[in-house]
This record gives structure tokens, sequence and C-alpha cells, in this order.
């Protein structure tokens, strides 16, 4: 089925399959940021934001996204440079599996949440996980980037 | 800038050289780099953990749209390997085949699709129809050895060389050993311990699955891209099981989604390869998280008995380490990971007059074990340290006290070490650094170990507790363990490093850069990193058993040292002096009457004057592999009334030598006890009746979200070990070890429960405080 969404701003005209998960139909049309880590919508790694709200794509049918607008890490280059260099000075960073997904996740919860103390950002971003790391150096690395965007 | 030593890149925590690019999304990764034309490959798995295939009917199957092809065992070489990724010849058991008549776990494979896209593949597996003759499985291990059902029958399967073997048996391997006499020394011990503990089977559960893709180049060459830690182990293992010259293959490795020993062990690659020699077209195989647990490996589950012999002052006089281990349905790092349980934690505790370490791996229908970060010694770490404890509550001692009085220290050997290498003898060793008085120190002061005390109720039937464990791990695979680094100078100054060393996530590429540009006297930034290529770079055995930093850092810094000389002597050449008199501070060959710019003097190589390509290539053998140590300290909270254990604090004191990227090495060390902390709490692959994995999906199998994960406080001291690159040892997987006995350690001081099964449930806490004091205390 045809469907036409705003892709990071611009808009798409995409045939996916009813069934299709919105992050496949990202991954076929080479959007190749969003990861699939899990089946189960457990993760994070496929998180994109749905006209604002994060949403782990797996777990939305492609044509959910009909009319809607779709933002993944390439449409967030500002922010992504900013807090990956955040992540990048607190050795945080380590296989970047998780990152993409965890970029928009910090993305939505900083326009969503005034001044997130350390439990209300772990709270938020419970379900990106992260295998590689403590998630201290991450929380670190995100609170100096809330910092620096205030 | 120089910082104390006069290094000004090593020992900086430089960010990881790929970190941007990774945030950004760009491609990187397997999946993000094959064809888009590529065919999609899907197994066909078992329903049965253990069955024969009597018939394989793909007609149907092969009708659908897409499909390109099925095989079976029967369109396969008939030829026998490990799919564990390690030296040749390997020390796992050759006990496996690309497909096989038998099935050994629900998974396993019993055929493989090729179809156009995934969802026509996905069709056609559920199309092929597979008649099995049903066989009763082996499930308990512990009743794995002499019985009936005996599960590698088939006459191929061999060992390379004797690794305890007796397939007839169930046994994949085994092995002993002893020092001195211990049952004389342990009948005449004035406190003797014995205690039985058992380790569950772990999931590395890296977040990027399982994936390779294989292609045919324009000289019908077969590349292989994989997301895997060793290329030239899975390309020797390819061309073996293919019946194909090693000359014919090409294994390259891109950014890696985590690998934690999980990529350590062949997985798709053979299929792909079948589906695209067959077609000539591209192939990928992407594992489902579903497929990651059921088909990939695990951590070895091992019963582990422990003897100790001490005198009432603390004296520890004997141990005695007995392990069984479970390594599965196949023999993937069986003799190795079991070896390591004994040789990476006895030496700890190196004083004793006698020491012996036994054991067997057997085969169950259970999903393979394999390697694992930690590698059998968390295992054995977790049986030691939990046992040092219950010996020192039975002498009425501190536990600290306990294990100062007994471990090892810097200028002191362990016989161990000449005696148990990998699968093979071990090498001497003196310890040249060991700070664990510096980071018992720290560690106690950090937790507040002598201020808390081991035990306080902190609200009306909650308790805290304190716990501790030390660890030791390794650097590399003595006499095993090569790695090779190349640098090329390029017009403008500027560098390639060519290095078959393989960046899984941990930064080792940042690492290696930083220790080529220190030696070389220039800025990392001028270094370009061009990793693990069977083609193109040098070879490298593979980024396993904390190898890295030590054997690939110190070829690296050979191939850099070569390099200077290089550009001295032509500097000096062109500058038309002696190279005697000549310097290089990285920046400019400096003669008695002038300079020239290390930017000038490679631009006149390559297009002025004595024209030729300055190439350098510097190769390490792990010769010794000094051991990187770790004290640390748990303190937990525990709800008598429901057994609920709380991580409250974790505290982990380092000595991995000179931290080449202390960032970089912080991380490792957080990364690891996070895992550890997963294995000590939560996470257990468990099985229902039939063998079916009731742990398939990340909702039932649970590893550690940040919510989950308390202040966890790493610390390194200063140390410097006079053999590694810089003073560097491994780091990549000592912060595993500790979390399993600490916690125990830990529960068992705050409520009396002192759980010897992992992990620590609820109700283990709450049985254990049940049982009398007296045998828990
Ligand atoms: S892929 Fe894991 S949450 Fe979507
Ligand atoms: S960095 Fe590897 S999963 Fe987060």
């Amino acid at each position: 089925m045809n469907i036409s969404l705003e892709l990071n701003g611009r808009r798409a005209d995409w045939d996916v399959e009813p069934g299709e998960a919105l992050l496949d139909a990202l991954r076929r049309h080479g959007v190749l940021s969003v990861k699939r880590g899990c089946d189960t919508a457990s993760c994070g790694t496929c998180t994109v934001l749905l006209d604002g709200m994060p949403v782990p794509s797996c777990a939305v049918p492609a044509p959910r996204a009909d009319g809607r607008a779709v933002t993944t890490v390439e449409g967030l280059p500002g922010e992504a440079a900013r807090l990956g260099a955040c992540l990048a000075a607190e050795g945080a960073d380590q296989c970047g599996f998780c990152a993409p997904g965890l970029v928009v996740a910090v993305v939505a919860m900083s326009r969503e949440l005034a001044d997130p103390d350390e439990a209300a950002i772990n709270h938020y971003l419970a379900g990106n996980l992260c295998r590689c790391g403590g998630y201290v150096s991450q929380t670190r690395a995100i609170r100096r980037y809330l910092q620096e965007a205030r | 800038m120089k910082q104390a030593g006069g290094m000004s890149e090593v020992g900086r925590s430089l960010p990881k050289i790929d970190a941007l690019g990774l945030v950004r999304g760009t491609p990187a990764y397997t999946d993000d780099l094959a064809p888009r034309e590529a065919l999609c490959v899907v197994a066909v798995r078992s329903p049965h953990a253990h069955a024969r295939i009597l018939s394989i009917d793909a007609t149907a199957a092969l009708a659908l749209p897409g499909v390109l092809a099925v095989f079976t065992w029967k369109d396969v070489p008939r030829v026998a390997v490990t799919r564990a990724g390690q030296g040749h010849p390997e020390p796992s058991p050759r006990d496996r085949f690309i497909l096989d008549e038998y099935v050994r776990h629900v998974g396993d494979e019993a055929a493989i699709v090729a179809a156009e896209t995934e969802e026509q593949a996905r069709e056609a597996v559920r199309a092929v129809r597979v008649e099995y003759e049903v066989l009763a499985p082996v499930l308990d291990f512990e009743t794995s050895l002499d019985n009936p059902v005996v599960l590698h029958p088939e006459p191929e399967i061999h060992e390379n060389f004797p690794i305890g073997f007796e397939p007839r048996r169930n046994v994949a391997s085994a092995y002993s050993m002893h020092v001195g006499d211990v049952d004389a020394v342990v009948a005449g011990a004035e406190v003797v311990l014995r205690r039985r503990y058992y380790t569950q089977a772990q999931q590395h559960v890296a977040l990027e699955p399982h994936c390779a893709c294989t292609w045919l180049d324009v000289h019908g060459r077969l590349n292989v891209m994989s997301s895997t830690q060793t290329p030239w182990h899975v390309r020797r293992i390819m061309a073996r099981a293919l019946e194909r010259e090693v000359k014919e293959i090409r294994v390259v490795k891109p950014r890696i989604g985590g690998g934690f020993g999980g990529k350590q062990m062949l997985h798709g690659e053979l299929y792909c390869a079948l589906a695209t020699l067959r077609t000539g077209r591209p192939a990928k195989m992407v594992y489902t998280r579903r497929e990651v647990f059921e088909a990939t490996n695990t951590r070895h589950p091992m019963r582990l008995d422990v003897t100790l012999g001490a005198d009432r002052d603390g004296t520890l006089r004997a141990i005695d380490l007995e392990v069984l281990s479970d390594t599965g349905a196949y023999g993937e790092h069986a003799l190795t990971v079991f070896m390591v349980a004994g040789a990476k934690t006895l030496p700890l505790y190196n004083k004793v007059e006698a020491v012996r370490f036994g054991g067997r791996t057997v085969y169950t229908n259970r999903v393979p074990g394999g390697a694992y970060r930690g590698y059998g010694a968390i295992q054995g770490n977790f049986a030691l340290e939990s046992a040092l404890d219950e010996l020192a509550d039975e002498l009425g001692l501190d536990p600290v006290a306990l294990r100062e009085k007994n471990m090892i220290a810097e200028g002191e050997t362990s016989p161990i070490f000449a005696i148990m290498g990998e699968g093979t003898e071990g090498v001497e060793m003196i310890i040249e650094s060991c700070k664990l008085p510096e980071c018992i120190r720290r560690g106690k002061e950090l937790i507040g170990w002598d201020a808390k005390g081991p035990r306080r109720e902190v609200a009306p039937g909650v308790f805290r507790g304190l716990g501790m464990a030390l660890a030791m791990q390794g650097s590399g695979i003595p006499t095993i363990d090569m790695a090779a680094a190349t640098l090329k100078l390029n017009d403008f100054g500027s560098f390639n490093l060519l290095i078959g060393a393989t960046d899984l996530g941990t930064g080792s590429d940042t690492i290696l850069a930083q220790i080529a540009a220190e030696t070389l006297g220039v800025a990392t930034g001028d270094i370009i990193v061009y990793a693990s290529d069977t083609d193109r770079t040098p070879f490298d055995t593979g980024a396993y058993a904390s190898s890295t930093t030590y054997v690939s850092g110190h070829a690296v810094q050979t191939a850099a040292l070569k390099m200077r000389q290089e550009i001295l002597v032509e500097g000096a050449r062109s500058l038309g002096c002696e190279p005697a008199l000549a310097t290089f501070d990285g920046n400019e060959v400096r003669g008695p009457d002038g300079a020239i710019t290390l930017r000038d003097l490679s631009a006149k190589l390559l297009y002025n004057e004595h024209q030729k390509q300055l190439m350098t290539t510097g190769s390490h053998l792990c010769e010794k592999s000094p051991p990187p140590y770790m004290a640390a300290f748990a303190e937990v909270e525990v709800d008598a009334a429901t057994g609920e254990v709380t991580l409250v604090d974790y505290v982990a004191v380092v000595d991995c030598g000179q931290a080449i990227n202390p960032n970089l090495a912080l991380v490792q060390v957080e990364g690891g006890l996070a895992q550890g902390i997963g294995m000590a709490l939560w996470e257990e692959v468990v099985y229902g009746p039939q063998g079916h994995l009731r742990t398939r999906d990340l909702m039932s199998y649970k590893i550690p979200g940040r919510e989950d994960i308390p202040s966890i406080r790493a610390e390194l001291v200063e140390s410097h070990e006079p053999s590694g690159p810089y003073g560097a040892k491994s780091v990549g997987e000592i912060g595993i070890d500790t979390p399993p006995a600490a916690i125990a350690n830990a529960v068992a001081a705050a409520v009396g429960a002192r759980v010897r099964e992992l992990p620590v449930t609820p109700e283990k806490v709450l049985n254990g405080m049940g049982a009398p004091r007296g045998q828990n205390r």
C-alpha cells in the first residue's frame, strides 16, 4: 500500500506492506540509523520520533506513519553531534549500536522535561538499553548535554 | 602537551575515533553495508532438543516465489569442524558439520533457505517439510557422563590434539593437574571447608544480533563480511568446512555492535557462503533476537566443588577445585573455558602448599556453550571467592584480612602459570605488576568497609550488608596470540595504520592509534586506522582473551619504532648527514645543519627525490600474560521478609597497568561490571522440560537496564607493567569477574543467606535464611 509521510522534514511516498514494521520500511528505504536489536519492542535501538513522540519503530506498523512526521537521527544532525561529543568526552560510547536510538530519545526528553534529575533521566530512558557500558558514563554525558543545551 | 612520564598521546582520554560517525547513524555495521540485492538466508530450525532427520521435502518451498535454494545435510561437505574461533589447530573438538543428519538442541539448523526477500525466505522455511525421529534428550548436565543417550555417535568427529575428548561418554574434554599432595595437606589442615557452587548459562545479548553477508568479487573470490571477533579464524574454518583453499576467501570485519565473546564463533557465514556459491548472488543472514538466544552460544554453566584447607590463623594451605562444565550440544571453547576457571583464579592465592584442579566438560541437548567475557574465570571466581568468605566466617576473620594474608604479590609467581595454559601448557611468569594492596585500600575507603561494618539494619527487617571479592584475568594467550600491524607513510605526513585487531566497540582502534602516535611523536589525528580485513591488513588472532591492548598494542609499537627509524634514515639522507647525527621529534628530522619537516619529507619521498614508499610492519607474539587485578566491594540491601536484593553501591578498583586511554578503560570496567551484576542477580537462560528455551527474548531474559544499575564506581590505580606497551596490561574482561561473588558475599553478610547457585534470586535468599545458622555462617 502507498503511504506518504514527512521523513526528517521531507515528504516521502512509499509503497509498504500492510504488516511491515516502520523500522523495516525505514531500513528498506536506506534510513540505516535505525537498528533492530530485538523482536519485542524491548531495546530501544529503533527509537524514532512519530509526530514528536519517541516510539520503538519496530512496534509501529508502517501504514500508521501515513500522513505523519517521522524523525530519525539523520534528521537531528546538530543534536547528534552535540550529544555525540558529550558521549565521546565521557568515553560513554562503545559499540555505538544503541547510540542513534538514544539520541532520538534524549532529544524527546529534553523537549518534554524541563530539568530532569538523574532518576528522571533513568526513568525516561529506561527503554533504551546498552549492553556495552554500565550506564553511569552515559548518564554523565547526557547530563552534560542537557546542561550545554540550556 | 607532554604529560606525566613524558607521554603526550598515551594516557589521554581521547574521544573514540569512530564515535561521532556511529552516533550519527552512519552505515557501519554488517547489515547496513550488505549489498542491497543480497539474497536473504534463513534457517529451518529444529523444534526438538534431540532428533534424527529422516527426510526433508523442499518441493513446496522451492515452488514458492523468490526461493532460489534449499540446502540440507546431504548438500554440504561431510567435513567435521568446530565453530569456535580459536587458533590452529583449535583446542575445541571438531564435532560439527555445516549441516548434519542429527539436530542436538532446539534451534539447531536442520536446513537452509535462500530467497530474494526476507518475507519469501521465512515463508519458504515454513513450507519445508522435515520428518524427525525424536530422540531422548540429555538436559541435565549432571546426568550426561556415561548416559545411555550419546549425543555424538558420528565417526568423523575428532580432537586436534589430546583434550580428553570421549564422545561415547558424552565428554567433550577433560583435564586435571596438581601441585603437591592436596589430600595429605587437607588432612593435616586445622580447618577444612568443602562447598559446592553452581553458575548458570548467561547470554551475551550484544545489541547487534549476529549478522554476515557474502558475495563474489570480480576475481570470483568469496568475500565475507561478518560481525566477528576473529576474521582469520573465520576464514580458515570456512575454507575447511567448504573444502576450499584459504586463499579463495576474504573476510572483512566492519563495525561490530558488541561481541563479549559471542562473536568468537562462526554463525551465519557458512550458510551465506552456501547460497552465494550456489547462485553466484550476494547473500546475507541476520539473526533475529530469538535466534541469537536459541542458536548461538551461552556462557558454560558449571558445577564447582571447592575444598579449602587452612590453619586457624587464616593461612591457606590447600585448594582443590573440581569442575563439571556443560558445553551443550557442541564443544565450542569447551576445554579452554573450563581450564580458565582454574588457571585465572587459583594463582591469586599462590602461597598454598598444594593445589589441584580437574574435571570435565560434558555434552547436553542445550544451546552450545561458547566464549563469553570472563571465559571461565567468572565461574571459578564465584566459587573460590565465595568459599574464601565462608572460610573467613568460620575462622572469625575479616574477609579482606584473609585474602591479604594469602594473595599473590609483585615479584612472586605461581606454579600454575607454567602448568596451565589454554588447552596446552602455560609459561612460567614472575608477576611484575600487582597493585592489589592499593586496590583493596582504595576500595575499602570508597565503600566504607571499616566504618559501616558487615551488616546494618536500616529499617525494620531491612538489612544492608557489605561483601567483596578479588579477581585476576590475563593479557592474551602466551605462545598462541599473535598480532601484526603495518604503518604506511603518506604524502604530507599522515600514516595509515593497518591492523588485524578487531574493535568490537571497545575502542581498540582508538587506543592502537594512540600507541602509534605516541611512538611516532605525532598526533593521534594523523593516524588513519583501517582494521581487520584478511586481504588488506596483517594478521591478528582476534579480539579475545583480553589480548588487544597488550598483544596488538605491542605490534603497533614495534611497527612505529621501525617507522621512526626509516624516517630518520630518509630524513638524514635528504639533509645530507649521517643518520646517527639526526633526530626526529615527530614534527621534523633535524641534522647538524638544518631540518626537514615530516610533511615535506613525506611528499618528497613520493614525488621528488629518492622516491620510495615507507612501510613498516611489526608483529608480536604474546610471551607472557600479565594479569590485571581488581578488588571489588558491593553493598546490598536485603528485605528479610521477601528476600528481595537491591544493589546499593558497587566499587571496583582495577590495576590494568598504564591505561592507554583512561576513559575507555574505565567504561570497559563499568560495562563488565554491569554484565557481571546481571549474572549475579537476574540473567539466566531457562529451559522447559523438553529443552525448549523459556528465555528467548528481552522480555523473558532480563539484562540490566539503567534503572537497575546503581552507582557503579570504577577507579584505576597507578600501575606499570614492564612487559606491556607503555606499561599496559589488559582491561576488557576483568570487570565482569567479581559481581557474582561480591554480591553473594554481601547478601550473606546482610541476612546470613549463603546463595551458592547463581543467580541470587529472592527465593534462594529466603531459603538460605531459613536454614540453621551454623550451616550458613
Ligand atoms: S528493535 Fe528493539 S525496541 Fe525496536
Ligand atoms: S554502546 Fe554498545 S550497546 Fe550501547
